[in-house]
């Protein structure tokens, strides 16, 4: 007599957003295996509609808490190619700096207060502020560097004020660089303990190659906020062609959608980036990345933690090394922009269309917008890294769970769990729902 | 000592940016977790509490009949209740869809998937349950959340600042976007964000929401020297603001949105 599962988590939690797992096992066949999410609808794309271009950033910002910098990023870079505005290089630097900070700060929250406790064998970082005082407390030290920076260099981490179509409305003076500098350094044993840290957990052993998808580019460059988008499997496309990559489909089993590449399934964020652009690196992120044996090709899912340690200690010397290169040669405060809603057209306008993508830490994030000759968005559309992960993740769950089947309904909840959080899916992001499978459901929950 | 109180947080339809803010607090928020028992926090913890909760702070708008249930559920088994940040307080920029018909806007975003989902228009949490506190703003400002949090847990009530941001700008010496041929919320909006934006150079989007009583002629006399259409200063405050500006209003979208 075959074993019989049925696991059903609601409300996952340490995920930022709402999701649920469900696996359906019936005497040792794997009948279902899903990730449901249950955010509820905000649509912003509908919303976007009829505003301002100038407006997008502001509001597209406050799709997620965690990744503002980078939806702002995205959504700037798509909104000045729809009307034919070019940024200047200064503009450019200071933008691959605050997604530096961006993946910096959102990989330490995930490392630390989403993934340690796993690993500890908590269920939060609360009871680790008595059990692992001092790893919280360097937790919290990390993360509030981060943010001190980008308080500095924006306003503030959580929806960024400063960094808007056009540029920067306010520039850091050359105290605020010094100070931003002995930041990001004063963080570099913290960010080296973190490694000792990591060396001490124990990943569970899992394989699946799948297909990893991430900005490419030819310079020497390790690509975050510009380049093309290319896959392992040596698929390369202008971010233009950004559907080609991101294919929605509709399964046999839904109305809903999924998206795949070249297989049935791609995997996008540290990991993937890894995978595709590891040469590029920074010395030092490099020698993490062999610390744990990832000069070549990695296939386990939960590694990508590992990744995003390793990309920690790019971003902060990408960052370091952008904020000396200013502090010797100056900034220009000429550039200083204030556009506000472009009331006195400070910025031409044409209609166009336009596609920002950039690498937000959990993977490549899409802005497309088309304006109309008064800069109003006449359509918007937005692709998240999550939304692209989700279907990768239910393939990894239906390959680990007849792997684990001999072990306790905890354990299997517990490793299904942990593989869901190693992708640090971020489901507040959701902006739609097109990936989601509802197997058998009239009316999903949360809807 | 006192027991210490036990305290949740909840997000409803939002960002989780709020919620966050907490994180940020940095090593602050462990001399904060000594004064409180902190039971429920989904971002971050995986544990649950069956109890009575002494204060639920409920980040995020009430946009779905899932919402209406579980904040009904949340109020019931909740002393204290504190709105957090705009989506809570204000309905924030959950609220820019009511301007738009439902059904419509669902199948934009979802097309054919649309049927998995329904919609209620957006409404703030004090319009579905009664809410003790409030904390506003996009994203909640820390300085103000404290002292929010000190004064639920003192039991004493809190005034949120009723004056228009223009009060702190002006402290914070900066140079007014009027006299610099820009429009900008702070005139109507409220303060306690210490002029968050403008002191980063970006003008006020009226995150915090309007002021109960704001001074309707002086505002108008701004505008007519500086030759702003009021209908425009409507069309950007309806960024946040939608749900109290669009309550009893029908459906409509159709204003100008160039000055």
């Amino acid at each position: 007599m075959g074993k019989s599962i049925r696991v059903d988590v609601e409300y996952l939690t340490r995920v930022e957003g709402h999701g649920n797992i469900v696996v359906d096992v019936r005497d040792g066949t794997l009948r279902e295996c899903r990730l449901e999410i249950i955010e509820s609808p905000r649509f912003f794309e509908g919303m976007l509609r009829g505003r301002s271009i100038f407006e997008a950033q502001h509001i597209t910002s406050r799709i997620c808490g965690i990744c503002a910098c980078a939806h702002s990023l995205a959504s700037i870079q798509a909104a000045e190619e729809a009307i034919g505005f070019v940024p200047s290089e200064q503009t450019v630097k200071l933008r691959k700096f605050l997604l530096d900070i961006e993946i910096l700060d959102s990989h330490v929250l995930h490392i630390y207060f989403l993934v340690a406790p796993d690993l500890f064998g908590a269920k939060s970082f609360v009871p680790l502020v008595e059990t692992h005082n001092a790893v919280v407390r360097r937790a919290l030290r990390l993360k509030k560097t981060c943010n001190d920076v980008c308080d500095i260099l924006v306003g503030r981490h959580v929806h960024p004020i400063s960094c808007t179509v056009g540029g920067f409305t306010k520039l850091p003076r050359p105290g605020d660089l010094e100070k931003m500098r002995s930041l990001l350094l004063g963080m570099i044993p913290d960010l080296e303990a973190t490694v000792d840290l990591v060396r001490g957990f124990r990943f569970p052993e899992f394989e699946r190659e799948t297909e990893y998808v991430a900005l490419v580019s030819d310079d020497d460059e390790y690509p975050l906020l510009m380049g093309d988008i290319g896959s392992t499997d040596g698929v390369r496309l202008p971010k233009k062609d950004y559907r080609k990559i991101t294919n929605e489909f509709v399964v046999p089993h839904s109305t809903a959608k999924h998206t795949h590449l070249s297989r049935d399934s791609y995997m996008v964020g540290a990991l993937a980036r890894l995978n595709l652009n590891y040469p590029k690196l920074h010395p030092r992120a490099k020698e993490i990345a062999d610390l744990f044996g990832m000069h070549r090709k990695v296939t386990n899912p939960y590694l990508n933690t590992v990744a995003q340690l390793v990309e920690c200690f790019h971003c902060l010397y990408h960052a370091v090394g952008i904020v000396e290169e200013f502090l010797e040669r100056g900034l220009d405060y000429n550039e200083e922009i204030v556009v506000g809603l472009n009331e006195k057209q400070r910025i031409p306008v044409r209609a166009g269309s336009g596609v920002g993508a950039v690498e937000a830490p959990r993977g490549t994030l899409y802005h497309h917008y088309e304006v109309d000759d008064h800069g109003r968005i006449v359509h918007a559309n937005c692709v998240i890294p999550t939304g692209q992960n989700l279907r990768n993740i239910e393939y990894d769950m239906r390959k680990l769970v007849p792997e684990i089947l001999d072990r306790s309904e905890e354990e299997i909840q517990l490793a299904l769990e942990m593989l869901v959080r190693a992708y640090d899916p971020c489901i507040s992001c959701s902006t739609h729902f097109l990936n989601v499978t509802f197997v058998g459901r009239e009316n999903p929950k949360g809807s | 000592m006192m027991k210490a109180p036990k305290v949740a947080f909840f997000d409803f339809t939002c960002c989780e940016g709020c919620q966050l803010q907490v994180a940020n607090l940095g090593e602050e928020l462990l001399e904060l977790l000594k004064f409180l028992d902190l039971v429920e926090f989904r971002e971050t913890m995986s544990e649950r509490w069956d109890g009575i909760y002494d204060i639920a702070i409920i980040e995020g708008s009430i946009t779905t009949p899932h919402d209406v249930e579980r904040i009904k559920r949340i109020r019931q088994r909740s002393k204290t209740l504190i709105a957090y940040g705009s989506c809570a307080t204000i309905g924030g920029v959950n609220g820019m869809k009511n301007a738009f018909d439902l059904e419509e806007i669902l199948r934009y975003v979802y097309g054919e998937g649309a049927r998995f989902f329904t919609t209620l228009p957006t409404r703030p949490v004090h319009e579905v349950v009664p809410v003790e506190y409030f904390v506003h703003g996009c994203p909640v400002y820390q300085p103000e959340f404290l002292e929010v949090l000190k004064c639920a847990l003192l039991g004493i009530p809190y005034h949120v600042p009723d004056v228009a941001v223009c009060v702190e700008c002006k402290f914070n010496e900066n140079v007014c976007f009027y006299e610099r041929g820009l429009t900008c919320l702070g005139p109507i909006t409220r303060a306690g964000c210490n002029s968050w934006c403008i002191n980063n150079g970006n003008i006020c989007y009226g995150c915090r929401g309007m002021v109960s009583n704001p001074n309707e002629r002086g505002f108008l006399e701004v505008l007519e020297r500086y030759g702003v259409r009021v209908e425009f200063l409507v069309r950007r405050m309806d960024m946040y603001n939608a749900c109290r500006i669009l309550k009893g209003a029908g459906k409509g979208h159709g204003e100008e949105h160039t000055r």
